[in-house]
């Protein structure tokens, strides 16, 4: 059962379906009707992607032609904007491999960029050698009308720091999910996300994060402002294995929902086989506090305004953990785009 | 200025105000007095058109422009300015930014010209000294973490940096120690102006020693029920609200 045989064979049953547990609120079974055809490959000059400034090395998968292999050496340090392309109304998937040798360094700047009613899968594998160091940072701008999933596979080794924050704001139907094998062994982890959606949008951040030994840290923090029919999905576990003592890991996810119409569905997980362990989790999903807008408004800021300051402020708590300053900054703006009026 | 006549309003369904009438003519402060409860804080947020604050019967306006009529944001740039008397915390929003999207707000709303950054610095260093208040707190996100008595002095701030013609102060003085009523009553005090009026609410005489009213107000029961001079802060401080309460 997966997307990318669903895609190969022009299959719908082998899509994932609500009755999967783990897709329930990402139903692809009774959305897509018919495959479509494969995608043609890209036509025209997609342009600069937002990243490219600080990027040492672009890399581009459109219409999920090529297969992107990154090799970071040892000791070295690499910036790479990943261009993820998707257009007209075909399925397509894309395959990117990703490996750090000891005490490598990756600023990985990845985009979803999509015009049309596609169908887009796209694989990722992550692995990390010991001491390695990546932060992934993720915009997903998919189209309005594009069915996108992003599975990503990342492989922590002892010592090893991964952080990732990945924006979105959706899609017809979009999941991003990141799933991480954690060795403990004082690697570190920090998995964060935010989306913005709007009109009919549909996005599911979905983490696993499996702690199989000892001294391992994870730290999560989601936050989510949705609006008018769109419909926002949360799925985070931590798997705590039998003898992964002193595991460090929280997990937050925040969300506002600005519309009755709007929908939040969060499952966070801690699963705990072990005994020495400090593991705490939150989870909000509300409406955006009525009393501070009104105090922002009676300093003069019109209603949309007001709103637009405080959600701002609100996910700014999740942008302001991006290491990267350039990057911080842009992103700051690429958030602050979709929530003003 | 002011002129709010026979005002009702209700919260969730219970009439707080039953009738209030008052005037505060330009370059007039008023103070207004009442026991706890009397609809003081419903008043004030009446005229600043806080949602759940439902208006029943009466008029309110301010130079002869209808106020009830207007959004919170239009009043505002209108020049309504009101101190909280809890104010409320913004997480994530550090001061400056509050104050410059809120005047630039205000600015853009009468049709003038954004602050420049390099003027609107300029405008809080200086107001922010007067006010003894550390620059360096208006990095920190709003009223977050700040005391009781440093959320008052962060509201007469915001209204000096704002520079409103008709101020409502809802019990300002409360939490501020004997310094700093005396630094926020300086701050209110340079407002004063025959443009501009002032509501002053309080429970004590003692701020009404530093900011002098021209008239006094006794609220009690959603009603103005007695209206003096200076003199009758005095009078009420000696007395209590006793015989008004059975007057309303
Ligand atoms: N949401 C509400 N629902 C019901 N009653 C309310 C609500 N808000 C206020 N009230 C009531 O309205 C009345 C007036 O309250 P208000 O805050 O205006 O009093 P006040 O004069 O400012 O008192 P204080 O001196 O204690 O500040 C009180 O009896 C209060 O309990
Ligand atoms: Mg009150």
């Amino acid at each position: 059962m997966s997307l990318t045989s669903a895609i190969r064979d022009r299959d719908v049953a082998q899509l994932p379906s609500r009755r999967d547990e783990d897709w329930r609120w990402t139903d692809l079974r009774g959305l897509i009707r018919i495959l479509p055809q494969p995608s043609p490959p890209f036509a025209g000059d997609p342009g600069a992607g937002v990243f490219d400034p600080l990027a040492t090395q672009v890399v581009t998968l459109a219409n999920g032609r090529g297969e992107a292999v990154i090799y970071v050496p040892a000791g070295e340090t690499a910036w790479v904007a990943l261009r993820i392309l998707s257009q007209g109304d075909g399925a397509h998937a894309a395959r990117v491999s990703i490996t750090l040798a000891d005490g490598a360094r990756l600023h990985l700047f990845e985009t979803y960029e999509g015009e049309g009613g596609y169908v887009a899968q796209t694989s990722l594998a992550l692995t990390l050698g010991e001491g390695a160091g990546v932060e992934r940072i993720v915009l997903a701008a998919d189209s309005a009308g594009g069915v996108s999933i992003s599975q990503a596979e990342v492989t922590l080794s002892p010592k090893s720091e991964f952080a990732q924050t990945v924006l979105t704001c959706g899609g017809r139907r979009q999941r991003i999910e990141t799933r991480v094998a954690h060795p403990g062994g004082h690697a570190s982890l920090r998995l964060d996300g935010v989306y913005l959606l709007a009109d009919k949008a549909h996005a599911d951040l979905t983490t696993v994060v499996t702690h199989a030994g000892v001294d391992g840290l994870t730290e999560q923090l989601t936050k989510g402002v949705v609006r008018d029919q769109a419909r926002g999905v949360f799925q985070g576990r931590i798997v705590v294995r039998e003898g992964a003592d002193r595991t460090d890991a929280k997990m937050g996810h925040h969300a506002l929902i600005l519309s009755d119409r709007a929908e939040v569905d969060a499952k966070p997980e801690l699963e705990i086989y072990a005994d020495d362990v400090a593991c705490a989790h939150g989870n909000t999903v509300g409406a955006l506090d009525e009393d501070a807008m009104f105090y922002a408004r009676q300093r003069g800021m019109p209603e949309a305004d007001a709103r637009a300051l405080l959600t701002e402020a609100f996910v700014g708590q999740v942008i302001d953990r991006i290491d990267h300053n350039e990057a911080r900054d842009l992103v700051r703006g690429w958030a602050a785009e979709r929530l003003r009026p | 200025m002011l002129k709010v006549t026979n005002l009702h309003a209700e919260v969730d369904g219970k009439e707080i105000l039953k009738g209030l009438s008052l005037e505060v003519p330009a370059g007039e402060v008023h103070a207004i007095m009442g026991p706890n409860g009397a609809g003081k804080s419903t008043l004030s947020y009446v005229l600043t058109g806080r949602d759940g604050y439902e208006v029943t019967g009466g008029t309110a306006t301010l130079d002869g422009e209808d106020l009830l009529a207007l959004a919170p944001d239009v009043r505002a740039a209108r020049g309504v300015f009101l101190s909280f008397q809890y104010p409320l915390e913004i997480p994530g929003v550090p001061a400056l930014t509050f104050i410059r999207t809120a005047l630039n707000a205000q600015r853009r709303a009468r049709g003038e010209a954004e602050i420049t950054a390099p003027a609107f610095l300029k405008l809080a260093r200086e107001k922010a000294q007067a006010l003894k208040i550390d620059f360096d707190m208006l990095k920190r996100a709003l009223n977050v973490g700040f005391s009781g008595g440093e959320k008052k002095r962060m509201e007469i701030l915001q209204m000096a940096m704002l520079s409103p013609r008709f101020l409502i102060l809802d019990e300002t003085d409360s939490g501020l120690d004997i310094d700093a009523l005396r630094i926020v009553s300086d701050g209110v005090n340079a407002l004063r102006g025959p443009d501009r009026a002032m509501l002053v609410i309080t429970h004590y005489q003692r701020l009404l020693d530093y900011i002098k009213p021209d008239r006094v107000h006794v609220l009690a029961g959603g009603r103005i029920v007695a209206s003096g001079g200076p003199e009758l802060a005095h009078e009420l401080e000696a007395n209590g609200y006793e015989r008004y309460e059975q007057a309303a």
